[in-house]
């Protein structure tokens, strides 16, 4: 099981260039058992190409840097083990595609913090002290799932409203923010209906929600496997139906004063 | 400073050297990495869109010649589930069947048409044949991260596309004629002489066949947000928690439900077909 | 450099994890406009990883919980060396920290009553530590992250610009803290985007960098643990402290190579994980060390029993302190009982149904399913000791989190020594973090408001800085210091760094080996100058990494030096050669401090700067804090005199001890 016994030379070809152009670059480089993309990468910086620009961090899946496009794929390039590819295929690595380019592998992502500012906090309750939040297990399980999120900003990248659309990206928030306002209107204690925000109707009306066609792009690249689509993308549509298309809701609600804590 | 977290205004630094047309606004935007291909993807991204095209397209062409045939719909006492419920007087007789006349005599063509609305409404709003079609016919996208061919996208924001969100109606008529179809089910243990207590091949077609369609509409995201989704704490209704995880469970699984029982719909309508052009007898068990 | 882009603030916190965040909140809220700059995207830092939980003694499982027995269970893992204040106000005020947390949106798992549900973990006697499955350090970086946000939007309203007080300045590093004449005038820094250079001028500095592991080769740390904080305060003047203690965390992965070293959660042997070797056996029970032989089960069937029943059991010996337990790893992998990639064997699969063990633990299921292609609902992981935690860092004081010597600089988190004495507690960083974050945000902005004059950095130090940090380009050139000599690659540097450090100052000490690892940091330190980068300033990674050298090889200098020094073992620091842990040890700290420059004259040539050490007798206990404990135990640690001082107590704030100068020069 030694490493070297299984090394082989892999090709890669490797976007190289910045915003004012650039190009695939090809590299034979070492592959050795059990390594990943990233590992790859690396070994190009610390032998051949020393100012190849790439972002990185933890390395195990949980912070979300090294995100890019591998084989056309968005990926993390530290989840993608080599084994996945033959040995003589050419693996591909490019910047993620939706976003500016900075240099090299590393995208200018900050249309994603813009966006996460524009996403009302969540509302503390008012007249409860630190210490006494109760809460049951099954009413955060939800929120809990999106915020496993790791803001690698995958689903961003891959979603064709803002990929292939550059305008909306103004008028929509993202995957990733339209899940935010989900799991906040979820949250068991979330006072913003008592501050008169109401997030199922701004999620359409303000954050774009209208745009997702539902495509489930999002939930397939997501390399913390949450699902997107189905648990909050499809139930945050569902929501902002009960606001604004659905008059048998919106009358209940006017006529029984529903109580919000339900 | 570009330092902070606020997006830079990006010069167009590109500027006039490259892309035009379709995809100047996507991956060829000028802030982007200059690459020339519209996607690098490397496996076969284009099955998926082109079998759920083939797919729908069979069965579109399909129910569209039965639809619209008003004939051989009726073998007693099978009656096929595009003309169930039968809501015309051109209706075939059907005893004890689903034959309600409600809309009288002026109604002269297939009575299907009625019906089939319905069915066809739920479907064609569904969470997940949005998804299917949007992708196979639409190219909208045609694959994640494989550049769409229009100028333009905007989604689901306005006419006519926004009435997608009117789903959770058709599913309110989804499950009404849900339960028709399972009278109808119920009627399949019948003989040709309408005597109860006897099943035949057609029995156990048809009982699919329903428990597929119940499985496919309560599975739906509309239910599922209706049984529990929109509540805010569960753990102040139990029973509805229950139940929504229990959708929860099947909704997972909407996807091959929805084929599931489009093919067992269109095979259920086939085999009545069979029995009533003579083509074949139904096998009787007892 | 005289458009060298400046900006004023009022305080200013290096480094965005746990402490930075949580010390930029307070010093906002305090009224101060408060810049964060940090090495990584804003969301991204370390504090992520960190799985098992934050330790608060709020009760919540166990009533029998509180500040007390946590303080107790602090100062016996850290082995009686931390500094008892920030043991006694970490304890007493981590639950207020994370209930606060609350407030902002944290959403943890709850107990069946609704409140925080918490758990078990090596050397808690109690469930203490709140956590979100295991991924409990996104969970505290995302509430602060999203806490910071909220404060923005705030400002937006308010003045109209979210950054107005507070502001992120992200992918940016610190290479100096500025001064102007002893005090802090604010921070060098450059863009990595850009490759540009700006000040953030400021009257207060927080330093909330984080740890030294990338100067090891086995580690669970990032690439961002440079040790840049407690380099940062050495070149700046303050003292560091403890930094011969280095936690290696036991159960890191060992296979495959790429990912060796990359963490495994103490939250799997919290819920019933077992270690054994390639025999099979449960080798634990051989390695309990007499000052544990009470608390810890002498027997497999009473340590599977304290699962279910805690208060009628002792707890299982894989739940003891991690130094203990990497100690018996690495001796069973040197015994030849070891795993066949060099590791021991961590079971969960056969005590845990599968469906449990993916609830509990879905990032440790993801992890190894996706690097290794292990489910661990199914097979044994392979795990071994990894480079994870320094104890030691910046010397502060306890309450304020104020620096040493340097008015206006500020510590908090790992780059602060004290806490956690000789070994930390597992669950003990997250609280550490918000606790002294916390302190250090709310001082640093009382510093800052009662200054009354602006500091300013005087024109020759940003030019000095600036130099410095573009030497590495210049390395080739033809004026170059060394013309005709290759210039040096940071990134072969870097690797003998940590292969040196990893094998000579790593889990076990010699003399001799550390004697030999300074000998080659002294090399390391002279071809570093003239380590030397390809291309352009902007996002230029090898530039970035020369420019991170110079601080590694300080701090590498300090954890030899210190090492050396320290003739016995305790917590982190293991000698071979001094194998018993020394009483008479527990009263000194050894402190390191810039050789050739005190804090009044920054040193002109930082790069060779060698390190000065000293000793200092620790501060005594208070009384009231010693009576906690049974005497019978104070005395396996506390020296004759300090027993005798504690029978007839003597008020707090005892004369401080006088330093003894036990001055060594680099080789």
């Amino acid at each position: 099981m030694s490493a070297q016994s299984d090394a082989y030379k892999a090709h890669f070809r490797v976007w190289r260039g910045d915003a004012d152009g650039g190009g695939l670059e090809d590299f034979r480089v070492e592959v050795n058992d059990g390594e990943v993309v990233l590992d790859i990468i690396h070994r190009l910086q610390a032998t051949q190409v020393p100012d190849l620009a790439v972002r990185w961090n933890c390395k195990a899946g949980k912070c979300g840097s090294c995100s890019a496009e591998i084989n056309g794929r968005p990926r993390l390039m530290c989840m993608t083990r080599m084994s996945v590819f033959e040995r003589d295929e050419t693996v591909t690595v490019t910047p993620m595609r939706t976003f500016p380019v900075v240099r090299d592998l590393v995208t200018d992502v900050s249309f994603n913090y813009a966006k996460a500012r524009e996403i009302p906090s969540f509302v503390p309750p008012p007249g409860l002290a630190p210490g006494e939040y109760r809460m049951q297990q099954e009413d955060v399980g939800r929120s809990q799932e999106f915020r496993k999120c790791i803001e690698c900003f995958l689903c961003q990248d891959t979603c064709h409203v803002v990929r292939d659309h550059e305008e909306n990206k103004t008028a929509f928030a993202g995957p990733r923010f339209l899940m935010r306002i989900a799991e906040l209107d979820m949250h068991p204690l979330d006072a913003a209906p008592d501050t008169g925000l109401d997030r199922k109707r701004t999620a359409q009306e303000n954050h774009g929600l209208g745009h997702c066609n539902i495509t489930k792009c999002c939930t397939e690249v997501c390399p913390e496997h949450i699902r997107i689509t189905d648990n909050a993308l499809i139930p945050l549509k569902e929501r902002s139906v009960d606001r604004k298309y659905d008059p048998l809701v919106w009358l209940g609600s006017k006529i029984r004063r529903r109580n919000r804590t339900d | 400073m570009a330092t902070g977290t606020e997006p830079q205004p990006h010069t167009d630094a590109r500027g006039a050297n490259g892309a035009s047309g379709p995809y100047s606004t996507g991956v060829h935007a000028p802030s982007r990495a200059a690459i020339p291909a519209r996607h690098l993807r490397t496996d076969r991204w284009w099955l998926y869109p082109a079998t759920t095209a083939a797919g729908l397209f069979a069965f579109v062409v399909y129910s569209t010649w039965r639809a619209f045939a008003n004939a051989d719909y009726y073998a007693a006492p099978y009656v096929s589930p595009f003309y169930s419920p039968c809501l015309a007087e051109n209706c075939h007789p059907m005893r004890g069947g689903p034959n309600w006349e409600i809309f009288g005599g002026w109604w002269g063509l297939s009575p299907a048409l009625l019906i089939l609305i319905f069915p066809l409404g739920f479907r064609l709003t569904c969470y997940y044949y949005r998804k299917a079609y949007y992708r196979g016919f639409w190219s909208s996208p045609p694959a994640c991260a494989v550049a769409e061919p229009h100028k333009k996208y905007t989604g689901e924001t306005r006419f006519p596309l926004i009435l997608q969100n009117i789903h959770r109606y058709f599913f309110y008529f989804a499950v009404v004629v849900a339960g028709i179809l399972t009278y109808d089910t119920a009627l399949t243990f019948r003989d040709a002489d309408y005597e109860w207590g006897h099943m035949g091949l057609g029995t156990v077609v048809f009982v699919v066949n329903i428990a597929l369609i119940w499985a496919y509409t309560i599975s739906c995201h509309s239910c599922r947000h209706i049984i529990g989704g929109r509540l805010r704490h569960f753990s102040k209704h139990p029973v509805r928690y229950r139940l929504w995880g229990w959708v929860g469970k099947l909704n997972a699984r909407h996807a091959a439900l929805a084929w599931a029982s489009l093919i067992s719909v269109a095979a259920a309508d086939f085999y009545v077909f069979l029995l009533a052009t003579g083509v074949f007898d139904d096998p009787r068990f007892f | 450099m005289t458009q060298l882009d400046r900006q004023e603030w009022d305080v200013v916190v290096v480094g965005a994890g746990g402490a930075g965040l949580r010390a930029a909140i307070e010093a906002r809220e305090q009224g101060m406009r408060t810049a964060v700059i940090c090495k990584s995207l804003f969301g991204k830092a370390h504090t992520v990883m960190a799985e098992g939980g934050i330790a608060a003694s709020m009760g919540n499982v166990n009533e029998g919980d509180n500040w007390q027995v946590h303080f107790r269970d602090t100062m016996r893992g850290g082995k009686f060396l931390n500094h008892w204040r920030m043991a006694e106000l970490h304890a007493r005020e981590a639950p207020q920290r994370v209930w606060e947390l609350e407030t902002w949106g944290a959403l943890f798992d709850r107990t069946p009553d609704g409140r925080i549900s918490q758990r078990n973990f090596g050397g808690h006697e109690y469930p203490r530590l709140a956590h979100v499955g295991d991924r409990t350090g996104l969970e505290l970086i995302r509430t602060l992250q999203q806490k910071i946000v909220s404060l923005q939007q705030e400002d937006e309203r308010e003045l109209g610009a979210y950054d107005a007080r507070l502001k992120v300045f992200q992918e940016c590093t610190v290479t100096r803290v500025l001064k102007d004449e002893n005090r802090v005038a604010g921070a060098f820094c450059y863009e990595r985007e850009s490759g540009r250079f700006f000040v953030l001028q400021a009257p207060s500095v927080v330093l909330a960098t984080g740890g030294i592991g990338k100067s090891f080769k086995v580690t669970s740390n990032s690439w961002e643990y440079t040790g840049d904080g407690h380099a940062l305060a050495l070149l700046a003047g303050a003292p560091l402290i403890n930094m011969e203690f280095v936690q290696f965390h036991p159960t890191g992965m060992v296979w495959p190579p790429s990912v060796k070293g990359i963490l495994v959660t103490e939250s799997v042997r919290g819920d019933g994980g077992v270690l054994r070797n390639s025999d099979g056996k449960r080798f634990m029970f051989d390695y309990i060390p007499d000052v544990f032989k009470e608390k810890y089960a002498q027997s497999e069937a009473e340590g599977d029993r304290w699962y279910e029943d805690p208060d009628h059991n002792r707890r299982p010996p894989e739940l003891l302190p991690r130094d203990e337990v990497a100690r018996a790893i690495n001796a069973e992998v040197k015994a030849g009982r070891g795993s066949p990639h060099g590791g021991v064997f961590l079971d969960v699969s056969t005590r845990m149904p599968a469906e449990v063990i993916r609830r509990r633990l879905p990032s440790m299921h993801h992890q190894f399913k996706e690097l290794a292609d292990v489910d661990i609902t199914a097979e044994a992981m392979e795990v071994g000791p990894t480079c994870h935690y320094v104890m030691g860092g910046v010397e502060v004081d306890p309450d304020t989190a104020a620096a040493t010597g340097v008015p206006g600089l500020f510590a908090a988190g790992e780059v602060a020594g004290g806490m956690h004495g000789s070994n930390r507690l597992g669950g003990n960083s997250l609280s550490d973090l918000l606790v002294f974050g916390r302190r250090a945000g709310l001082y640093a902005a009382e510093y800052a408001r009662s200054r009354t004059v602006r500091p300013t950095a005087d024109p020759l130090q940003l030019d000095a800085a600036e130099a410095e940090a573009l030497r590495p380009f210049s390395a080739e050139g033809p004026d170059a210091q060394h013309a005709g000599r290759p210039a040096e690659n940071p990134y072969t540097l870097h690797q003998e760094l940590q292969q040196s450090m990893n094998d000579l100052v790593g889990i076990i000490r010699r003399q001799g080996e550390m004697e030999e690892a300074l000998e080659r940091l002294a090399d390391l330190r002279v071809r570093a100058r003239r380590a030397g980068v390809e291309g352009h300033r902007q996002y230029n990674p090898g530039w970035h990494l020369a420019i991170d050298l110079r601080n590694m090889l300080l701090v590498s200098e300090c954890v030899a030096r210190a090492a050396l020094e320290r003739r016995e073992s305790r917590g982190g620091h293991t000698r071979d050669d001094y194998p018993e842990m020394d009483r008479r040890w527990r009263r000194i700290n050894l402190v390191c401090e810039l050789a050739d420059g005190g804090p009044d004259s920054p040193p002109q040539d930082p790069a060779t700067g060698q390190i000065r050490l000293t000793r200092r007798e620790t501060p005594p206990i208070r009384p009231d804090l010693l009576e906690l404990f049974e005497r019978d135990e104070l005395a396996k640690y506390l020296a004759e005199e300090e027993l005798a001082a504690e029978a007839a107590p003597s008020g707090p704030g005892a004369p401080a001890a006088g330093t003894t100068d036990d001055e060594e020069t680099s080789r």
